[in-house]
């Protein structure tokens, strides 16, 4: 499995956060996170980037344990946090260049991934460009860009279209499920329904407890995501 | 390898950040200078000082403050350091860093040690200006203070780290600046000598004996003047260590600090 979950369990003091989340994402696959504000999507977000940790549960990328083997584990996921990460007043390919230096890729490699990972998101015409001049979306594409140079096996993302316009998130939705055509494994943690497409892996999350999982058109069984999903949250509220 | 790519790509930001910010370079090096030249200029006629290590004969008063002001940069770039961490935590910018796939003690470690290179090119531009003013240490001691400013640097960057991981929010660092800042810098030797100190009150005097800030002024005194100060050396060790392991401690992913912005 590209990303394994088993009885993930957080609190924040007496609030319970996440419940016993388990889950698996296959190589290649687009999985789609989805829940309401407030499901516990940024908590789990914190332990598989481990910005904190928990002592409940545990959490293996690629195959490397993120508890025992932090650095392989973190070395194998590509992260684009929901809010934007990169340095304004750097140009596109410097805040690459800085990534990829913090996984220890410089010089002409760094260049050529770079390079690669630009194309890939249709950003290489941009890469002299200050991040500050970048409209939302196109730093949003940097971003995915860079979290890329490194080559990972899963890519993570939290919210990425949040504050975007239509025309972009559908741009970069559509980006994302391309990339898992190449090998990658995608989580995309989003409350947005009309992110999810038919065939992708849907988790549904909810108060910290994973309702669904599975095919995303299995779980709609042929109706509308959002009424599955309104009626899944309700129904657990 | 990876680690040494790294930690220059670290180093090589702040360097960049700090060449997008002028304005910093400027405030960091008018606030001393304006204690060199006009604080400094008042306080020589009312401040009588005697012959004390590591000078060897009377000197004035601009004379003995320098030391104290290179730690003052040192000290409010510590604190600087930490305020602009605080603001990357809260816009999201530190999670880039915490994510690496490299210890979290040498992420730490290459942010200070870059925060620390460009607080010794400040107090190097100040000891320029200053030897414009006519106020000089003898030439090699130029050289000799490099290392007492890169141990006292890190020193107070470590402390400014591990402040940065207790403070929650960007608006409590006023309070820092209040209990921190202006007691380390006050209660110290910077501006007057420990047994002036001692004239006026004992428990004050015993409070800056306790300062590492103390110490950390007075090894950058002794290396300007090319003498090694053990006593200062160990106590300033002892407190980058101390602090440095705080800061780790801080930042350590158990602990949870980025948890509630998550």
């Amino acid at each position: 499995m590209s990303l394994s979950v088993a009885d993930l369990s957080f609190s924040y003091g007496a609030r319970q956060a996440l419940d016993a989340v388990t889950f698996d994402i296959a190589p290649g696959r687009f999985c789609a996170l989805l829940g309401p504000n407030g499901a516990g999507k940024s908590t789990l977000f914190g332990l598989l980037t481990r910005l904190f940790t928990t002592a409940g549960g545990r959490i293996a990328v690629a195959g490397h344990d993120l508890d025992t083997a932090p650095r392989r584990a973190l070395g194998a996921m590509g992260i684009v946090f929901q809010q934007t990460t990169l340095d304004l007043d750097l140009t596109v390919r410097q805040n690459l260049r800085y990534f990829a230096a913090l996984h220890g890729i410089s010089g002409r490699e760094a260049d050529t991934r770079i390079d690669a990972a630009l194309d890939r998101l249709d950003m290489r015409a941009r890469a002299g460009e200050r991040a500050r001049a970048l409209n939302g979306g196109h730093r949003r594409r940097a971003e995915i860009a860079r979290a890329l140079v490194h080559r990972p096996r899963t890519l993570l993302l939290d919210e990425p279209t949040v504050g975007l316009d239509a025309a972009s998130r559908s741009a970069i939705t559509d980006h994302v499920h391309d990339l898992c055509g190449d090998g990658l494994t995608v989580l995309w943690a989003t409350h947005l329904t009309d992110e999810v497409r038919a065939d992708d892996h849907l988790l549904i999350l909810h108060q910290g407890r994973i309702l669904r999982d599975g095919r995303a058109a299995e779980i709609t069984a042929g109706s509308n995501l959002s009424d599955t999903f309104l009626t899944l949250t309700r129904v657990a509220a | 390898m990876s680690w040494l790519t790294a930690f220059r790509a670290i180093v090589a930001r702040e360097a960049l950040r700090f060449v997008h910010q002028r304005e910093r370079f400027l405030a960091a090096l008018v606030r001393p200078l304006v204690w060199l030249l006009v604080f400094a200029a008042g306080f020589r006629a009312a401040l009588g000082l005697s012959i004390i290590p590591p000078y060897q004969t009377y000197i004035t008063y601009e004379t003995y403050i320098v030391p104290g002001l290179c730690g003052m940069i040192l000290l409010f770039n510590g604190m600087q350091s930490a305020l602009s961490l605080v603001y990357d935590r809260e816009m999201g910018s530190m999670r880039l860093l915490l994510t690496a796939p490299l210890p979290r003690w040498w992420l730490l470690l290459s942010k200070l040690a870059g925060a620390t290179a460009i607080s010794i090119l400040q107090v190097y531009a100040f000891l320029a200006i200053a030897a414009l003013f006519g106020i000089t240490v003898p030439g090699w001691g130029y050289v000799t203070v490099l290392p007492a400013l890169a141990l006292a640097g890190l020193m107070l960057g470590a402390l400014g780290l591990a402040l940065s991981s207790f403070i929650r929010q960007l608006e409590n660092f006023a309070g820092v600046m209040n209990f921190v800042i202006f007691p380390m810098f006050f209660l110290s030797s910077a501006l007057y000598p420990l047994w002036k100190m001692a004239e006026s009150s004992e428990l004050l005097h015993d409070i800056c004996a306790v300062n590492p800030f103390t110490h950390a002024v007075e090894l950058i005194r002794f290396a300007l003047y090319l003498r090694l100060e053990p006593w200062a050396l160990l106590w300033v060790t002892l407190a980058t260590l101390a602090f440095g392991a705080l800061a780790i401690w801080g930042y350590d992913p158990a602990r949870g600090l980025i948890r509630k912005r998550a």
